[in-house]
């Protein structure tokens, strides 16, 4: 009981609420029994203790009630605890969209660069199939063009006023010259050149592009025709297998060739032509093709571009007919007269081609 | 960088538990703990608990005269935080050697001891005060924590007058440090 009093004496000493007077008299029995002080000081510590467990209760129900006071109005939001994995994602979020766009840029980068080549190869591709089949349709064209208006390709003179040239021979010692249709076709002047380069002018006389031969006469007054032409013209033609010669100006030089009658019938089976076996190249047309006794039994025109070594000439009966349609049309003409007779016949090469060779010339078209 | 003056002010509401000072910086450095501590392997129940302690540990701080706030609120909290959620995870064998997180902080150990020591202390008068049993302990925190006075006590806890509930109340108190002092011997020596 006296404990209990003497606690409650310590309790009101240590809040300050004892009289001066007792006071007083709790300090003297304090100073005098030192069990007394000890517990007032024990008790003190713990009255601290208490104070401080009581204070820091209400702190923490304080707190407490503020969580979920501020929870409830949103002041704070309690986030769901995360799954590793969101927690990754969250971490490494902005480092992944990066990664990702780089490699999503990369690939559509990779992608449309190899779309846009393929798409160039093959566009490329195509348009070397194109190109191809063009060509092919182009020669297909070209070749269908040349049989129907028998053509070949002219060369084209380095002197570039030139637009085509080939080649022609005398028909009869007045200055009459043979070529074909094609080598003065459109041409607004025509000039010849000996074997000895000498030029003279001619003028058309008659043009059958249908059998591509055309038909010049001489000018020029310094021109000097042979009285008689050495070799002569033969209406029959050859037989197959005949020996053949031709002389022409593929170059600025006059070329000798030989051959031999390859069919009696043109391309597609061309019955105006004929198919010889010579070695020809542009500038040869409307050369002549003699036989062995030195009698024309052509004119070169074409020559199969897919093919080697087939030429095509068209038959000497084709250069009566258009002698026969001048001397009709033209009077002036109806002195003109192929030669029959060759003066060629059992002479030997070399003599027949210097005989022959000053009466075929180069036609150049302007 | 110094607290400013409404900091300060906060401050000194949170030491005399100023329910406005204290749901203010509650509700302003809250959000942060709770992100450093999801960020690190935690749950917004810990991030609860890490950052109620470290409001302790600055109440009771802010109590001691002698303390006085060297940076701002929110770089003492976050460093105490960082710190017990460092501890935590050792104590949970969840040992991280870094915890990652980008604020400022400022050494906070010593603070920190001296709450753990506090704590304990806390932790024995609770263990003291459920060993006491009822109606002691209800009586005893009616007078010493709700710091009511003695005739309501009497009235509510159906004394017949403030004397008898004083006396039983010494009893009880008697009781108690018998209790909180054994514990507390065992705890320091």
């Amino acid at each position: 009981m006296d404990r209990i009093q003497l606690l409650d004496d310590i309790e009101r000493y240590l809040r300050n609420e004892m009289t001066p007077a007792e006071k007083y008299a709790f300090e003297e029995l304090r100073q005098g029994d030192p069990d007394v002080d000890l517990m007032v000081v024990e008790h003190s510590l713990f009255m601290h203790q208490l104070e401080m467990f009581g204070d820091q209760k209400n702190f923490r129900t304080s707190l407490h009630e503020i969580h979920t006071d501020l929870a409830s109005k949103g002041v704070i939001k309690e986030t769901a605890p995360k799954a590793i994995i969101a927690q990754l994602w969250k971490k490494h979020r902005r480092v992944m969209g990066v990664a990702a766009s780089i490699a999503g840029i990369t690939t559509l980068l990779i992608a449309g660069i190899s779309t846009y080549y393929s798409r160039k190869a093959s566009t490329a591709e195509l348009q070397v199939l194109s190109k191809k089949f063009e060509n092919t349709e182009k020669k297909v064209n070209a070749l269908s063009q040349q049989v129907e208006n028998k053509k070949v390709e002219e060369p084209k003179a380095p002197a570039t006023p030139i637009k085509s040239g080939g080649t022609g021979f005398l028909i009869d010692g007045k200055g009459y010259i043979i070529t074909n249709a094609h080598v003065v076709e459109g041409s607004q002047a025509v000039v010849l050149q000996n074997n000895k380069g000498a030029e003279f002018r001619a003028s058309l006389i008659h043009l059958n592009a249908q059998n591509d031969i055309a038909i010049l006469k001489i000018e020029d007054a310094d021109f000097k025709a042979p009285s008689s032409l050495p070799y002569s013209f033969r209406k029959n033609g050859a037989e197959l297998g005949e020996q053949l010669f031709t002389l022409g100006y593929p170059r600025e030089e006059i070329v000798y060739n030989e051959g031999y009658m390859s069919a009696l019938t043109g391309f597609n089976g061309d019955t105006l032509s004929c198919q010889i076996g010579v070695s020809a190249n542009p500038g040869n047309s409307g050369g002549p093709v003699f036989n062995k006794n030195g009698e024309v039994i052509g004119i070169i025109n074409t020559r199969q571009t897919q093919a080697e070594g087939v030429v095509f000439a068209v038959n000497a009966r084709n250069i009566f007919n258009a002698v026969d349609s001048i001397v009709k049309i033209d009077s002036s003409a109806n002195h003109l007269k192929l030669p029959l007779n060759s003066q060629l016949k059992g002479m030997d090469r070399v003599q027949q081609i210097r005989k022959i060779a000053d009466c075929v010339f180069m036609v150049k078209s302007y | 960088m110094k607290p400013d003056q409404q900091e300060l002010s906060l401050l000194e509401g949170l030491a005399k538990n100023d329910r406005e000072a204290v749901e203010v910086i509650y509700g302003r450095h809250f959000p942060m703990v709770q992100s450093l501590i999801i960020n690190n392997n935690g749950s917004s129940e810990d991030a609860r608990d890490i950052f109620q302690e470290a409001m302790i540990v600055l109440y009771e701080r802010s109590r001691t005269p002698e303390f006085e706030l060297q940076c701002q609120l929110k770089t003492y909290l976050y460093s105490v935080c960082r710190r017990l959620w460092l501890k935590r995870l050792a104590q949970a064998q969840r040992y991280i050697p870094q915890v990652n997180g980008l604020e400022e902080t400022i050494p906070v150990e010593e603070d920190v001891e001296l709450h753990e020591q506090k704590n304990l202390e806390f932790q024995m008068m609770e263990k003291a005060l459920l060993g006491l049993g009822e109606p002691c302990k209800s009586l005893l925190e009616a007078f010493y924590i709700q710091r009511r006075n003695m005739s309501e006590i009497a009235s509510s806890f159906g004394y017949t007058n403030p004397d008898n509930a004083k006396n039983q109340k010494y009893k009880c108190l008697l009781r108690l440090r018998k209790l909180f002092f054994s514990e507390y011997k065992i705890n320091t020596v």
